[in-house]
């Protein structure tokens, strides 16, 4: 006989889906869904977190994640006051942590960091009280990409439990793969990868995927291919010798699509090279569900705004 | 004037001796090593009653950071970590600025001991000028104003034909070559181990094969050249293995390890804790097992601290911009005895690493309690555990991965050449 325990959100921070328990995921994704309905509307704003501060600072240029994260701070009714580093302190030689420091002594509620050092975010968190939100910290997590990710897949697929996910790209360098290795997998998925062997991560298996040496393997048997974008500022350092040849044995096309499964999903997290990592006839055909994701990030990051800033959650859980 | 170490237990690898004895000292030397009892009545006595008594411990490896960065450590403040630590001599690299490329910047090293210090200085001179990696420093300038040896530690010599020149130079100088072996270029922009722990961190890391590549160039050249070889702070298994062979070659070269190497792994990163970050960086768990085995076939002559402080700024910082070294000397005792403590190696052998190995290695005096060698030696209650806490360091530099830690080894008294530098927690 199972007994029932209420679970109730605690954390201060949300740094990367490594530390999640499961069920903090599923209510993470949840809580999403439960906002999903509010961008529908045609007034897209609820008072949840009327009276909150939230600041985004980014070290690196992005536009859809911070625009995403604005818009879900400002549909539930939060101030939001965006950085941007090329206004930042950091050019004039201030160290995170005091940059930190001074954004905390405004007292803001959340700080939305995307910055390209693994751990940045760590050590933010480790030197404010405010809540971190991890936007993307170098190659090591973006967390919530993977919730929109995942969030999206259960969407299309009805769960995650028992899908074979296929990871495809440039892994080593790819925060996205990191935070989508380990939120699939918890989640129950099978997750395969498959790339040029120069972006391949050392002893990577025993994040418990399997890696393939061919695009075409990990088309085979999927249920969800997701597609990485290629950083194109890395080809000098001979990570691959061409985007033509990157194209003809790593991209998704129409031709080695065929070998994918009738039912078959695809995403990519974007911005897209279109023609190198996916074909524009496959992006934009009927299986891609990349502007989904988008939708669906929004959501996700309000639920992480309310939960982390607004009243908290909890979730009924079978222990 | 006479001192009686009275009612303590020797350990002198180099004199070959071991148990129950007094030492005595006279005029800051070595005048004997007796039976329990055996001393003259007419000597000032000091009890080390359930102590053991060991040459004082030669750290080969140590950055002073004087002159340039006096904010990250002086020799003042280095050489009161090194006493605190039971170290009685040091060998300092030559990456100050300016760096030590030239006879008057060892003089100024020597003179600076001479007058600050509170324990035995070493300097080490630069194979390149400016740690260039190009041009050949002053080597013979360098040996005339005292230096015990020549390194670029801390930066790597790419280029084979200057390390190849240098080497040749140092034989005319008698001088051994300590190579910091790194093959940059697939170093890259690494700031840890290539491994399992690196790839779920995200961290550009660099593979031990780094150093394995350069050991086995560096040891190759001093075959050809005859020049002794000594690589410092071996991190991983193949750097063992290829120094293991090259003695059974015959090459002359010797090998360091420095305690985090034998005592943590790139687990450690996990944290982010930026006083985990070294350079060669923290590896795996076979790397560390590999070390260990090192230390005890031989391979591995001398565990040194590679003492590298630095200042807070420096590391409260990201990771990848964060400046790699651990403040070592307070805890290079310590964590070597903690080799005994798990049973790895015997207190005997782990006392000849940290003495007469290194003095043989660099050439230097002391690391053995013989009669007539300068008195310098450390007096430490192997039996006495303690918890590192760096804001005690003596040392500027309070980066230390080991804080919180409690390791065996209580230093109760540093002795150099018969004076008493350091007791229970004091400079004396």
């Amino acid at each position: 006989m199972s007994e029932s325990v209420e679970k109730v959100w605690e954390r201060k921070d949300l740094l990367g889906i490594r530390d999640l328990d499961i069920w903090e995921i599923e209510l993470i994704l949840d809580t999403a869904e439960s906002f999903l309905e509010i961008s529908k509307r045609d007034i897209k704003k609820v008072p949840t977190l009327r009276g909150k501060t939230v600041i985004t600072v980014f070290y690196e240029a992005s536009t859809r994640t911070r625009v995403s994260f604005e818009l879900a701070a400002k549909r539930l009714s939060a101030d939001t006051v965006n950085i941007s580093a090329s206004t930042s302190s950091a050019k004039k030689g201030e160290t995170l942590i005091d940059t930190a420091r001074n954004l905390e002594a405004m007292a803001p509620d959340a700080i939305i960091m995307r910055h390209p050092i693994p751990g940045s975010s760590d050590l933010l968190g480790r030197h404010v009280r405010s809540s971190i939100i991890n936007a993307g910290d170098g190659a090591h997590e973006h967390p919530t990409q993977a919730l929109l990710d995942a969030m999206t897949i259960r969407q299309v697929k009805g769960g995650i439990a028992g899908l074979n996910i296929s990871i495809i790209g440039d892994i080593t360098h790819s925060r996205v793969a990191r935070s989508n290795i380990y939120c699939l997998t918890k989640l129950g998925a099978n997750v395969t990868i498959a790339g040029p062997a120069t972006m391949i991560p050392t002893r990577v298996e025993e994040m418990g995927v399997r890696v393939v040496r061919t695009v075409r393997e990990a088309i085979r048997d999927a249920d969800v291919i997701m597609m990485l974008r290629i950083q194109r500022e890395r080809q000098g350092k001979v990570l691959f010798p061409s985007d033509r040849d990157y194209a003809r044995f790593f991209g998704l096309n129409l031709e080695n699509m065929e070998e994918a499964k009738d039912d078959v999903t695809i995403m990519h997290p974007g911005p897209i090279n279109r023609g190198v990592e996916i074909s524009p006839e496959v992006a934009d055909g009927p299986f891609s569900v990349i502007l989904e994701q988008v939708t669906n990030g929004v959501a996700v990051r309000m639920a992480i705004l309310y939960l982390l800033i607004g009243k908290g959650g909890s979730d009924e859980a079978a222990a | 004037m006479k001192l009686l170490l009275k009612g303590g237990t020797v350990v002198d690898p180099g004199g070959g001796q071991s148990g129950p004895a007094d030492v005595l000292i006279e005029n800051g030397v070595i005048s004997d090593v007796l039976s329990p009892g055996a001393g003259p009545k007419d000597a000032d006595v000091i009890d080390v009653s359930k102590m053991t008594i060991i040459p004082g411990v030669i750290d080969i490896h140590t950055h002073l950071r004087e002159p340039g960065f006096e904010y990250k450590e002086t020799v003042a403040s280095g050489t009161r970590a090194a006493a605190a630590g039971g170290v009685t001599s040091v060998a300092c690299m030559a990456n100050t600025d300016p760096v030590n490329d030239n006879g008057q910047i060892t003089e100024y090293i020597l003179e600076k001991a001479e007058t600050t210090g509170v324990v035995r200085v070493y300097p080490v001179g630069a194979v390149s000028r400016g740690l260039s990696g190009e041009v050949l420093a002053e080597i013979g300038e360098l040996a005339a104003a005292g230096v015990c040896a020549l390194s670029d530690d801390g930066h790597v010599i790419s280029n084979s034909d200057l390390m190849r020149r240098g080497m040749e130079y140092a034989v005319t100088f008698d001088l051994p070559v300590i190579s910091h072996s790194e093959d940059m270029s697939l170093v890259a922009d690494g700031v840890m181990n290539e491994g399992f722990v690196s790839t779920e961190l995200g961290l550009p890391a660099n593979p031990p094969q780094a150093e394995e590549i350069m050991i086995f160039r560096d040891v190759t050249l001093a075959q050809l050249t005859g020049a002794r070889l000594h690589v410092a702070h071996i991190s991983t298994a193949g750097g063992v293995e290829v120094i293991r062979r090259a003695k059974e070659r015959g090459v002359a070269v010797t090998a360091e390890t420095c305690p985090h190497y034998f005592t943590l792994t790139d687990d450690a990163v996990r944290t982010f804790d930026t006083n985990t970050k070294v350079n060669p960086p923290l590896r795996s768990e076979e790397d560390r097992r590999a070390v260990i085995e090192g230390l005890k076939d031989g391979t591995i002559d001398v565990i040194a601290s590679d003492h590298a402080p630095h200042d807070i700024v420096e590391k409260a910082v990201e990771f990848s911009y964060a400046a790699s070294g651990i403040s070592g000397l307070e805890t290079l005792l310590s964590l070597s005895l903690q080799l005994v403590r798990d049973g790895e190696m015997t207190l005997f052998d782990v006392v000849e690493k940290l003495t007469i190995a290194p003095a043989r290695t660099l050439g230097l005096a002391g690391g053995t309690l013989a009669t007539g060698v300068p008195a310098d030696l450390t007096i430490v209650d192997t039996g006495e555990d303690w918890t590192v806490d760096p804001r005690a360091f003596f040392s500027k530099g309070k980066n230390s991965p080991f804080a919180g830690r409690s390791v065996p080894g209580r230093v109760k008294m540093t002795i150099v050449a018969g004076s008493i530098v350091y007791r229970e927690g004091a400079i004396v």
